[in-house]
């Protein structure tokens, strides 16, 4: 249907700013060695990591539940279109019989899984295995990700050396619900995803 | 017009000018309290810069490699020498889908192209989605900040902008009422648009990855949700591997906002199922910059802004002054390069403090550059008469020891007896804001002088 984009043009481009980087940069310099994860190995650091996790996301407006509180949570949630990929967590709305992502534009609450947190900022990985649709950790009104607690990590060092980012078409690290800051720098909850973001550990 | 005349006119609403100020260094503030919790920072900020030093070294082959790596994870990779083929290729893209309606999350390097201008001309709808970017689209407005690009602006003038463009209640101007506007406003648009555009924080040669950070989330709206999506790219963005993201992640947002990470660090490998992903890598000028030896540290950037947040001119003079894209002191390096006469000025929008240097991750020496951009610009001749003439003056008066001491002598008597007029007039712009100090009855030389024969 769509016809191929012209080579030419490219190729003749790329040759031109790779020969202009040639003829212009800088003699070779090694890339450093990254040092070792600075909160590796340290005494306790699995407790510490989840007070830190928890302080952080706090920071950001994050809130936590039980876990053995979240089906009456999900069941008594005021709102009509709900998705979840956790077994025993009940939603009404299959995201794997959707094909349109429009089609999420409705959905009150997503309740999804994380691989794993970061203690020092709050990011939870999310691939689009777990998201399912790339767009609805995004389009949701509200979000709730279920991860399991020695799924931590203490630093996007150990983050980065835990995933292939390239194994999946899109991932995401979410540290917080949407926000802005641009009228005047007040902080605003709820941009353009989420409003609210709850984190259960389990 | 100069930096300092469009400075001056900010500098007309004084409480107007001490307020940015404040804003700005609060944010200044919150990346010293944010940094304080990381022991390791100054080996961070160290890893930063040799790993973007390592870049430079081998933008090349780094690119290269990115691009097999994204061609063979489907995605589909231009090369656009300037801003115009950039603008050409963004829209032969949109015209073979027939889009004729877009979303865009913030990106600089498209507004160095003006691509909006570009695509509205060509018929197609362009909306911002960043709801600062969007703020100052419907104002018609370039950014003033490149993380904060209404930061200029008070919430009475953005709520009277949406009374009169979104219909919020006339006098509303509660920043949770008219972001909650905004979202409504820009929902409708998301889930309208045929395609979305985004800029790129990273790219991984390592993986042909590219990585996104916003704190909206409109970056993921805009392109999840669309068919197409395209993002935009300086030369400068490849990193080599995806461990390196643990560094610049790490650097980036703490540096931005004083935040430990921005709310969604987006990774983008392949286009999603029947949808089509393009990666556009631009040079436009850049690779000229890469081959001047005391500017090339310019593109390690990594564009968190907090050389503008940290700078006394800038905030007493606002982003609009530097009339350049990126304003503020990076501004003010990369700006020279691409027009000196135009922008030659922006050299001496500063005070060579060094603060900007001192905040910046990845460690650019951008107050030396400053300084050596005043040679460059003294050098071509385009210095103005205001500071060429007495410059020259001054020249002659310090490299002769004779004329200085005599000239010293003469200022000190002179200074005591004129009247004030002959000091404080039009020809002296740096007296208009600021008051010599007392005339001291001798000079340091003669004081030394003195005091240290008799001890001697």
């Amino acid at each position: 249907m769509v016809r191929p984009y012209p080579q030419r043009i490219r190729v003749s481009s790329k040759a031109a700013i790779l020969q202009s980087i040639r003829a212009n940069k800088p003699g070779p310099r090694a890339l450093p060695q990254l040092p070792p994860d600075p909160l590796a190995g340290a005494d306790g650091a699995p407790v510490q990591w989840e007070l830190t996790f928890r302080e952080t996301l706090a920071a950001s407006k994050t809130t936590f539940l039980e876990r053995e509180r979240l089906a009456d949570y999900v069941r008594n949630f005021d709102g009509t279109t709900i998705v979840s990929t956790i077994p025993g967590i009940a939603g009404n709305l299959d995201p794997s019989a959707i094909d349109d992502p429009l089609q999420l534009a409705g959905v009150d609450l997503a309740v999804l899984r994380a691989q794993f947190g970061v203690a020092e900022n709050g990011a939870m990985w999310v691939s689009e295995t777990e998201a399912v649709h790339r767009v609805l950790p995004f389009i949701t009104q509200h979000l709730i990700l279920v991860l399991d607690r020695t799924a931590l990590v203490g630093t996007m060092h150990v983050a980065y050396r835990r995933i292939d980012i390239a194994t999946t078409g899109f991932g995401v690290f979410i540290a917080g619900p949407s926000k802005t800051a641009d009228i005047e720098q007040s902080l605003v909850i709820g941009a353009h995803g989420p409003r609210s973001l709850i984190v259960c550990l389990e | 017009m100069t930096h300092a005349e469009r400075a001056a006119d900010f500098l007309l609403d004084e409480p107007r000018t001490n307020w940015h100020d404040e804003s700005l260094w609060h944010v200044r503030s919150k990346r010293d309290t944010s940094i304080q919790g990381i022991p390791e920072w100054e080996s961070l900020r160290q890893l930063g810069s040799d790993i973007k030093d390592n870049v430079l070294s081998n933008l090349d082959t780094y690119l290269e490699s990115f691009e097999a790596k994204a061609t063979a994870n489907g995605v589909i990779v231009h090369w656009a020498r300037d801003a115009a083929e950039h603008n050409r290729i963004v829209h032969s893209i949109l015209a073979r889908h027939g889009v004729d309606r877009i979303v865009k999350s913030k990106s600089m390097l498209t507004e160095e192209c003006h691509l909006n201008a570009y695509l509205e001309e060509q018929g197609i709808e362009v909306i911002d989605t960043d709801l600062g970017e969007r703020i100052i689209q419907l104002r018609h407005e370039p950014p003033s900040h490149i993380v904060m690009p209404a930061i200029h602006l008070k919430k009475e003038e953005i709520g009277q902008l949406f009374h009169e463009q979104l219909g919020t209640d006339k006098g509303a101007s509660d920043p949770q009422y008219l972001t909650e506007a905004a979202r409504q406003h820009l929902r409708e648009k998301f889930l309208a648009a045929k395609a979305g555009i985004t800029g790129v924080n990273f790219a991984v040669a390592e993986t042909g990855g590219i990585v996104v950070c916003t704190n909206e989330g409109n970056a993921d709206m805009g392109v999840h949700l669309a068919p197409v999506q395209i993002h935009c790219m300086g030369i400068e963005k490849v990193i080599p591997r995806a461990e390196h993201l643990g560094v610049f992640t790490r650097l980036l947002a703490r540096s931005a906002t004083g935040q430990p990470v921005t709310i969604y660090t987006s990774h983008h490998h392949k286009p999603k199922p029947g949808g089509e992903m393009h990666v556009v890598i631009v040079d436009n000028g850049r690779t000229k910059q890469l081959g001047r030896e005391d500017f090339r540290n310019s593109l390690k950037c990594i564009r968190c802004g907090a050389c503008m947040n940290t700078c006394p001119i800038y905030r007493r003079s606002g982003g609009h002054s530097y009339d350049h894209t990126i304003p503020g002191p990076i501004g003010s390096i990369l700006s020279p390069g691409i027009d000196l006469k135009k922008h030659g000025d922006l050299a001496f929008a500063s005070t060579l403090c060094g603060s900007c240097s001192d905040v910046c991750p990845v460690k650019i020496d951008i107050h030396e550059q400053l300084y050596k951009w005043r040679q460059i610009v003294s050098e071509e001749g385009h210095l103005a008469p205001s500071k060429r003439v007495p410059l020259l003056g001054a020249g002659a008066v310090l490299s002769r020891g004779g004329l200085y001491n005599f000239m010293g002598k003469a200022a000190r008597t002179a200074l005591k007896l004129v009247p004030r007029g002959m000091v404080y007039n039009r020809f002296n712009p740096w007296g208009e804001s600021r008051e010599l100090p007392e005339v001291p009855a001798e000079s340091f030389k003669e004081w030394y002088a003195r005091t240290h024969n008799e001890s001697a």
